[in-house]
């Protein structure tokens, strides 16, 4: 925080108990109490009324054991609020029949592009761009086809809905949190419609599980091969096989060669840590060893697949390991291994998590600690968690209310707080946008950075403050919440904006 | 707990009633107001493309026979008579990318200069490493919590500064701008104003006065001033069209912030979308297109405010010289950076070339370095912002020859 004249809301008490003879002194929360809020803060995206009784009630390890089982608690309240969202089931060759690409569609209709002509477009031309629209609009409707942008709403939306809603807590918490390490940018290309199965079927079934398995299904998820561009990179001599079509004949004109983004970033941002101790070396290296990894058909189903055509089949030493020339799809496989393996993988990916969970400057003797666990257990995402939920560093009061919440945590545990409901609709997403933080928009493969001076700009604090009296005042038609535990709306946007709610 | 919640949000309410009556927030207000920067004052907008911008593509040297031959597919045309899609000739050596056309007159009326071969010491290919130690001001050292034009501002302190001296129109607080001396950062100028429950009650409601005092007041005094001064009352001039999308938007309201006179010495915007590892061709063209339209209708629309108004841009590294086998180009080292504005001297592409020959290449593959950042970003402080102490702005920086820039 660069200024430092935030004053805890304490002292406006403190301050309003000189003026008001009839209020009784506030009773303070028990120290337990104290560390269920911290918990449901952490675990969860706040309490809702009555969870801290319940986490009371079973005990604070309880939770957070079941919290580690998603596959115990039922959600079907939850599953039932994004039941009408439909995409989020369809597999990915449904995406793009149902969410077809305008430009597509277009083609399929037999409309002739127009001349380009922008400087000085005649009369006659906005009149076809207008019959081109309406062509256009006639189709989708009858087809009952949807655009694109409607798959990015739903997205956002179930991550809303899920966020205020889902008993599974820490599943929607990590799948927030991997989701951002992983990034990907929905509007580039194609990501536009795999973002979707990203999500649904790469990211959310492997939360808890193995770091590798984890990454194994990022490196080839078709989302990832394109927002990293890995589906184009192959090998300078492309294996000249007579009779058969190029890998990819649209890119005949081009000459072949690696592409080294995705290798650079899967050290840098996903395993290693740009401390981590490769090279320029071995950035291609990986890349080499990663070449044929691509997809099928981008734009129509796009799957992972494998071309030998496009691979490297020489022999590549990465980071002091050699990979034997000849083996195919497996030098991929194995530089995953190898990453996976690497300590510098368990300390940075440790790093991630202590940060998120614990404090923007994560302790060094609990990041060892969890590194130790990622080390012990090949990579479990579950007990490095367990490493840090039971941790002294965790626990102890000192860090509590460490973290400032980015926009989509203060929206969501705002709902929350004042038992709300939300069907996620677009304010919602709007709104958090506006607060810096456009959901599945954040363009770098860093993802957003997860300290405060990143989300408390002067505009930002504004639009915190604008949603506080706006959710409090009835002005979201999309959320309704309950302020009948305040004296009246103000109160509860004046709880709502304060900088104690702010944090967690 | 529900009790103490209970009684806690209670207070809440009653605190705010009791600081209705406060009148510091309307005083402070009005006496920030009261302040009237000069319309002379020197103003710095810098501009980071982030993603790492290949200079070689921005500004071409056509004139190096090695360039063509390390992008047999991807190297922006040498410039012809009767070609459109070639570069725009500078001065029979270098040139500019044909997207950029409408930056050709300011070059020529010598109020552009360009800086080839420039960047950072440290080799590091990786973006946010990169763009931290750019803005930072600091390469390869990670241990620097300030940005660049925050130790400017904490060594330049002014009397009659107001909140509007540094501001980044970004949702968050870039690097270049963080540090003990105020800076504000806001997206739009239009949603930097509070709203009361009542979309017809004006943003001096009570709950405001009461967020005020629970948050830093800096804030709350800006909204008040900026909402006096409208910015958004000023037009663009002289013809200017600003390019839809954020960044032209972003220069619009840089543009409406310098003619509100609030006291603005410096700014920050930036522009992505750099990272052209794939199909580079369409996808500089179309950012290049939106760079070049958006400086050159800030250009336009300021007018004669340009004479104290001085544009720098930026970016993280240069691109790997040959192309790669996707039609683009990986993380490379040096690039090319822009100097426009009143005091420039332009008409003139600075710097040293380093060749393309493979032997000439950085670590055999990018555009090797000649001019360190610093040496353009000080000599723009120093001449530009009269900066007494570049040294403390950049430390461990050990200066060049001077470029005689401005």
């Amino acid at each position: 925080m660069r200024d430092k004249t935030i004053r805890p809301i304490v002292l406006v008490l403190l301050l309003l108990l000189l003026v008001t003879a009839t209020a009784v002194p506030a009773p303070q929360k028990s120290p337990e109490e104290q560390k269920i809020t911290h918990v449901l803060n952490r675990v969860a995206f706040g309490a809702r009324p009555g969870d801290a009784q319940r986490v009371h009630k079973m005990g604070i390890r309880a939770y957070i054991e079941e919290q580690l089982h998603p596959d115990r608690i039922s959600d079907a309240l939850a599953d039932e609020r994004v039941a009408a969202l439909d995409s989020l089931t369809m597999g990915r060759s449904e995406l793009f029949n149902e969410f077809p690409d305008r430009q597509q569609v277009i083609r399929q209709l037999g409309i002739r592009p127009n001349q380009k002509n922008n400087s000085n477009p005649s009369v006659s031309d906005q009149q076809n761009q207008a019959q081109t629209r309406a062509k256009v609009q006639q189709f989708m409707t009858e087809n009952m086809l949807k655009r694109p942008q409607q798959l990015l709403q739903q997205l956002i939306s179930n991550r809303i809905v899920r966020g205020v809603h889902s008993e599974r807590q820490l599943q929607e918490v990590m799948t927030d949190f991997w989701f951002n390490h992983f990034n990907i940018f929905w509007d580039k290309g194609a990501d536009r419609w795999l973002t979707t199965d990203f999500e649904m079927t790469v990211i959310r079934p492997r939360v808890f599980g193995k770091f590798q398995d984890l990454l194994l299904a990022t490196a080839q998820s078709p989302a990832m091969l394109f927002y990293l561009d890995n589906h184009l990179s192959s090998t300078p001599e492309p294996a000249q096989q007579a009779g058969r079509k190029r890998p990819n004949a649209n890119n005949n004109k081009r000459a072949a060669g690696i592409n080294e983004n995705y290798a650079r970033e899967l050290m840098e941002l996903h395993t290693m840590g740009v401390d981590g101790g490769y090279t320029q070396k071995d950035v291609t290296e990986v890349a080499r060893a990663l070449t044929g990894w691509t997809i099928d058909q981008p734009r129509m189903n796009g799957s992972f697949v494998f071309r030998p055509q496009m691979h490297d089949r020489g022999e590549k030493t990465v980071l002091g390991h050699r990979i034997q020339a000849n083996g195919g799809m497996q030098d991929g496989i194995r530089v995953i291994d190898i990453l996976a393996h690497h300590p510098s993988t368990a300390r940075f990916i440790s790093t991630k998590l202590v940060r998120r969970f614990v404090s923007d400057d994560p302790p060094q003797s609990l990041v060892d600690r969890v590194a130790a666990t990622y080390m012990k257990t090949d990579g479990d995402i579950s007990e490095m968690l367990r490493t840090i939920f039971y941790s002294e560093e965790f626990m102890s009061s000192d860090s509590y209310g460490q973290k400032m919440k980015s926009p989509f945590e203060y929206v969501v545990s705002s709902i929350r707080a004042l038992n709300g409901q939300t069907n996620g609709g677009q304010q919602v997403g709007r709104l958090i946008a506006q607060m810096g933080q456009p959901l599945y928009q954040y363009q770098a493969p860093t993802g957003f950075p997860d300290r405060a001076e990143f989300w408390m700009s002067d505009g930002a604090l504004i639009a915190r403050l604008n949603y506080a009296v706006a959710l409090t005042s009835g002005r979201m038609p999309e959320v309704r919440v309950d302020t009948n535990g305040f004296k009246d709306a103000q109160a509860a946007a004046l709880y709502i904006g304060s900088p104690d709610f702010q944090k967690r | 707990m529900s009790q103490s919640r209970r009684y806690f949000l209670k207070s809440s309410g009653l605190a705010m009633a009791s600081f209705a009556a406060a009148p510091s927030f309307l005083v402070r207000a009005a006496m920030a107001q009261g302040t009237t920067p000069s319309k002379d004052r020197p103003i710095l907008i810098t501009i980071f493309q982030r993603g790492a911008a290949d200079g070689v593509s921005v500004v071409p040297p056509f004139g190096d026979r090695n360039y063509a031959k390390a992008r047999p597919q991807i190297a922006v045309a040498e410039p012809s008579r009767n070609g459109a899609e070639t570069a725009i000739d500078l001065d029979g050596f270098f040139g500019f990318h044909p997207a950029l056309s409408p930056l050709k007159p300011i070059y020529d009326e010598g109020r552009l200069a360009v800086v080839h071969a420039v960047g950072s010491p440290d080799s590091t290919r990786s973006h946010f490493d990169a763009q931290d130690y750019m803005e930072a001001g600091a390469p390869g050292n990670k241990s620097v919590p300030d940005g660049w034009l925050n130790r400017y501002l904490q060594g330049a302190k002014r009397t009659d500064a107001t909140a509007f001296r540094a501001i980044a129109i970004d949702a968050k607080m870039p690097r270049t701008l963080m540090g003990s001396a105020p800076a504000l950062a806001l997206a739009k100028i239009q949603d930097f104003d509070v709203r009361g429950p009542n979309p017809k009650q004006g943003g001096t409601s009570e709950l405001y006065a009461a967020f005020e005092s629970m948050w830093r007041n800096s804030t709350f005094d800006a909204v008040k001033m900026l909402k006096n001064a409208n910015p958004q009352r000023f037009q663009p001039e002289n013809g200017a069209r600003y390019p839809g999308g954020q960044f032209g938007q972003g220069l619009l309201q840089m543009s409406q912030l310098i003619k509100a006179d609030i006291g603005l010495e410096v700014g920050f915007l930036d522009i992505g979308g750099w990272d052209t590892h794939a199909n580079q061709p369409g996808q500089l063209n179309q950012r290049l297109r939106e760079y070049g339209e958006g400086l050159s209708a800030f250009y336009r629309d300021l007018g004669d405010r340009m004479r104290n108004v001085v544009v720098l841009t930026m970016t993280e590294f240069g691109r790997s010289i040959r192309q790669n086998g996707s039609g683009g180009t990986d993380h490379g080292h040096a690039s090319a950076l822009f100097v426009m504005g009143g005091p420039v001297k332009g008409r003139k592409v600075y710097g040293k070339w380093p060749g393309l020959a493979p032997e000439q290449l950085h670590e055999g593959r990018d555009l090797a370095l000649t001019t360190d950042f610093r040496d353009v970003f000080a000599e723009v402080l120093k001449k530009h912002l009269g900066a007494a102490d570049t040294a403390r702005v950049f430390p461990n920086w050990r200066p060049g020859q001077p470029l005689g820039i401005l």
